[in-house]
């Protein structure tokens, strides 16, 4: 017994630097793990009001391009909207039954980051709110992530720019669907992967969301096809998609909640 | 509390913030950032405590980690680099240190260069392991690491030249 008390007191310091040093890995890998990155994140009442108070000075450098980038959406929706044949607009049952799925929620962005492999965005809206972990966030331009943790009065959106990401889309064209991952690489390129060769693409086509995921409506844009090429086993391929959305430059998001998300999950357990 | 105790906590809050509010955001080229507080863990007084001095680093690479989502990268980061810096102060100043009296408001500019320098990197270099943890992205990780660390290092540098209290 004495001994092992003389051992550690004579290795204190090397023996605190493989605590504090494995607690840190602890925490990275808690950090990485989606679901369970709830304890120490940007979304307590420190940072978040920190965030707050940075943002209420930072938001107005960019007021320009985020006007420019709702009055592009107006006139994107102005143009649905009066383009549509008359009798839709009147039977309007169909329409509201399937917007009556989605409830949608808008948010200030309070921190955004896209330099590392894993980021995260912070936004100001909580549970207070409603906001509850698995809604789909994105912009006026397309899709942004998925929210991860959610606190009081702040929540954590895990970006599309996360190496773990992992997001349902399809072709705008056709029903191919895949997966949207990120390789960590830049931020305005992410990748669509397991396509099927039957899918005819080519340069410039249009990824949007697929109606498979139960987080996102589906049609949300994404991005556009800027490079393709086949797997090595030929049947399917990887194609690389540049996002709509600048990353760099976020204001404001939207949050869509599935209200049938759960009732889906629960088909699919069984 | 005496002055010296004061001066190191309204340091390390002051650090903090700099790093998680501004430095954080900076991403020059698109993903580029200096790692200020760093500067922290390099100039804290040599004679101390030295598992006092780990928990302290510990805790500020924690602080910076709940600023940037990052899990515990810059804790364990900032671990490293507090447990690695005696033989690294006797690298880089040899007699002085032999001799416990490093005053780091009082040093060679050189020197402190050399210290510089290669803590940066070794902590740096720690932080995009553990943050891109993936042995296929190697050349993104000494990317990261060559270009934060000259930023860094540039930072660090001009900070300590004018927060020095030893002008001659």
């Amino acid at each position: 017994m004495q001994q092992i008390v003389n051992f550690v007191l004579r290795n204190k310091t090397f023996l605190m630097f493989i605590l504090l040093f494995a607690v840190s890995l602890a925490l990275t890998i808690l950090n990485n793990s989606y679901h369970q990155s709830k304890y120490f994140n940007s979304t307590n009442f420190v940072t978040g009001n920190l965030f707050k108070w940075r943002n209420g000075v930072t938001q107005y450098f960019n007021l320009r391009s985020q006007n420019e980038a709702l009055l592009e959406e107006n006139e994107r929706l102005r143009q649905i909207i009066s383009n549509l044949p008359e009798q839709e607009i009147v039977v309007s049952d169909s329409i509201d039954e399937v917007l009556g799925m989605y409830n949608i929620y808008t948010a200030k962005v309070y921190k955004n980051s896209y330099a590392l492999p894993n980021n995260y965005i912070t936004i100001n809206k909580g549970s207070k709110e409603g906001l509850k972990q698995d809604f789909g966030v994105f912009t006026s331009q397309g899709i942004l992530g998925i929210l991860d943790d959610v606190s009081k009065s702040y929540a954590r959106v895990q970006s599309v720019l996360n190496t773990k990401s992992r997001i349902n889309a399809q072709l705008k064209n056709s029903n191919h669907i895949g997966s949207l991952r990120w390789n960590g690489k830049s931020a305005e390129l992410v990748q669509m992967v397991d396509v099927s060769k039957f899918a005819q693409i080519k340069v410039g086509d249009t990824i949007v969301t697929g109606g498979q995921s139960t987080i996102f409506p589906q049609g949300i844009l994404i991005g556009a096809i800027s490079n393709f090429k086949i797997d090595q086993g030929g049947d399917t391929y990887t194609i690389d998609v540049t996002l709509f959305n600048d990353m760099t430059n976020i204001g404001h998001v939207y949050i869509v909640e599935n209200k049938a998300a759960e009732e889906i999950k629960s088909l699919d357990i069984n | 509390m005496n002055n010296n105790q004061t001066v190191k906590i309204l340091s390390f809050l002051l650090l903090v913030l700099v790093q998680g509010l501004v430095l954080n955001h900076i991403n020059f080229l698109g993903y580029i950032n200096p790692f200020l507080y760093i500067l922290f863990i390099l100039i804290y007084p040599t004679s101390n405590n030295r598992v006092l001095f780990l928990l302290i680093s510990f805790f500020l690479g924690f602080v910076i980690d709940i600023f940037s989502d990052s899990g515990g990268i810059h804790a364990a980061a900032s671990v490293f680099l507090a447990y690695i810096r005696p033989p690294l102060l006797k690298f880089s100043f040899g007699m002085l240190y032999d001799y416990q009296s490093i005053k780091f408001n009082q040093i060679d500019l050189g020197n402190f260069f050399i210290y510089t320098t290669i803590g940066v990197f070794i902590h740096h270099f720690v932080v995009f392991i553990l943050a891109f943890f993936n042995s296929e992205l190697w050349l993104e990780i000494l990317k990261s690491t060559l270009f934060s660390s000259i930023f860094s290092i540039v930072v660090i540098l001009i900070i300590k030249i004018l927060f020095s209290t030893n002008r001659k």
